[in-house]
């Protein structure tokens, strides 16, 4: 496999190891590890490094809800701009245009169920393209971007075999 | 009265305890232990295989099969193993067996009379050399070194005697070096099988392990797939090891011999497995791929960081473990292992384990999680400065 796609695998699953382990990993240094996530970044196809929260081991409030959003185009305005407008709100924290009932996937975040619906209500609803908003408030996060929040499954193999 | 261990029989006496008893007892008293001593994959076997072992109970498929292991298992065996370029008739030339381990002490038996010699190359996994004195047969140790990277060569078996051995046993990718054999090294060990008319019992369980390359089989060498029985199975290519489930593959006279031993000991390999088994072949080719590049990747992370804290380790291409010498100023692997798990509570098993030839190495499985490697690596580490 290319090297560049190996090496997302890995920021993939720990964006946080160090170059030399993901060089040892490559089987290759660090100065080229270093050149190919420059490359990555500067091609736009990696956009961040993030951690994976789980909220409920934070000592403050979050609440997130996902947003079903219809809206109506006309000859001036198309997804691509009713998007961008949308996407400027920092409680908006991803943004998709799906296929099936509705049209955009949006979700929201913010301290407290009245936050968030506020936020949709006075900032959301009110762009003239909208139709229709559906909000859907998230109660248990399971798992998030490939991490299970449970307890993993516990390593029951002998701990010496042939 | 004749008491207990009176009654026992010679050859239950002369059985020696397994060496790596003695790790798994001490790793077995430690907390916070960082074990790379184990011999099986960190990964579950692929779901899709475990729903249709589930299925299979749901439907109450619950009794025996053919002593041969179900047909259509069978079959999809054949096909699968074309991607070796073997060739073997479901009907009588394959054989499913309870973990590639029944099918090879099937083949010793079938294959060996009392004084018979079998030549075992070591170091290698540790039950060959009784399965073959559980036939009355004698073992010829047949060393193979380090400066050949573990590769079992022409010279090996002629200055260990291999050729008065009536049968050669084969174990590439190796457990527990990690070394694999190429067709042209394959070539010269197949000359001499030729010259010496020795039977290969060849297992290959970790063939689809192999990272640099493509796995080749002797029995596809001129002239071998007359005098080669091929195992292989389904622990560690699709992590099922709890499942027990092998097989082999060979000319039908023997398959024939394996089976009417197998129809009185084992009747026929566990049915939830077969089952398994069955969708394993049908539909896990991309998990097994999966957990290929992940072994990969560890592999090479494993290597590069031992020879960076001066413990030479060859480049191992395959299974999943790693085989790298004791580091400068011990020479004892069995010292250097015990007092590594009691320092830093890290577990590797001695290479002597697996043979002489394995004396002054540890076996190191990369079959834990890149976390744990890195970990264990570091006490390791530590390990060497503080000495």
């Amino acid at each position: 496999m290319e090297a560049k796609r190996e090496l997302l695998d890995l920021l993939l699953s720990d964006a946080r190891q160090s170059t030399e382990d993901i060089a040892r990993q490559l089987g290759t240094d660090a100065a080229t590890v270093e050149k190919l996530v420059d490359e990555l970044e500067s091609e736009g196809a990696v956009r961040g490094y993030q951690a994976v929260v789980d909220w409920d081991h934070v000592d403050e409030e979050h609440v997130r809800a996902e947003v079903e959003l219809n809206v109506e185009l006309d000859r001036e305005t198309g997804y691509e701009e009713i998007a961008r407008r949308i996407a400027k709100f920092p409680e908006v924290s991803s943004l998709r245009l799906i296929s099936g009932s509705y049209d955009f996937a949006v979700d929201v975040e913010g301290e407290s169920m009245h936050d968030v619906s506020n936020f949709v209500s006075e900032q959301i609803a009110p762009i003239p393209e909208v139709t229709q908003t559906v909000t859907h408030f998230v109660m248990t996060t399971y798992k998030e971007r490939g991490v299970y929040f449970g307890d993993g499954d516990d390593d029951d193999r002998l701990a010496v075999s042939p | 009265m004749t008491g207990p261990s009176d009654r026992l029989s010679q050859r239950a006496k002369e059985t020696p305890p397994s060496g790596i008893r003695r790790f798994f007892e001490l790793a077995e008293e430690m907390d916070d232990i960082i074990s790379l001593g184990v011999g099986e994959p960190d990964f579950s076997a692929p779901w899709a295989a475990r729903a249709a072992a589930i299925d299979s109970l749901e439907r109450g498929r619950t009794s025996y099969t053919a002593n041969l292991g179900r047909r259509d298992l069978r079959q999809r065996i054949a096909s699968h193993v074309t991607r070796y370029d073997l060739s073997y008739d479901p009907d009588e030339e394959i054989l499913v067996s309870t973990g590639a381990s029944e099918a090879v002490d099937l083949a010793m038996r079938a294959l060996v009379d009392p004084g018979d010699a079998v030549a075992v190359p070591q170091p290698s996994y540790i039950s060959y050399g009784p399965t073959v004195s559980f036939s009355g047969g004698d073992v010829v140790q047949v060393e193979t070194h380090a400066e050949n990277d573990f590769v079992l060569t022409y010279d090996d078996l002629e200055r260990a005697g291999a050729a008065e051995a009536s049968a050669l046993v084969l174990c590439y990718p190796n457990n527990p070096t990690g070394a694999v054999m190429t067709r042209e090294e394959l070539s010269e060990v197949a000359e001499f099988a030729r010259e010496h008319d020795l039977f290969v019992l060849s297992d290959e369980i970790y063939a689809a392990l192999r990272y640099e390359d493509d796995h080749v089989s002797i029995a596809t060498l001129p002239g071998m797939r007359d005098r080669t029985v091929v195992f292989n199975g389904f622990s560690k290519a699709y992590a099922m090891t709890g499942m027990r489930l092998g097989y082999a593959l060979g000319p039908s006279e023997m398959i024939d011999a394996m089976n009417r031993i197998h129809q009185y000991t084992m009747l026929s390999a566990p049915t939830t497995a077969q089952f398994a088994a069955l969708e394993a072949l049908e539909s896990c080719d991309g998990a097994v791929e999966e957990m290929r590049r992940e072994f990969d990747r560890r592999r090479q992370f494993v290597i590069s960081r031992f020879n960076e804290i001066g413990m030479d380790c060859f480049e191992a291409k395959g299974a999943f473990y790693v085989f790298p010498k004791c580091p400068p100023g011990w020479d004892d692997d069995e010292a250097f292992a015990e007092a590594l798990i009691r320092e830093e509570r890290v577990a590797l098993v001695p290479g002597r384990v697996f043979g002489s030839g394995g004396a002054g190495h540890l076996r190191v499985s990369y079959a834990s999680g890149m976390n744990e490697l890195k970990e264990a690596l570091n006490r390791i580490e530590s390990f060497l400065e503080t000495q």
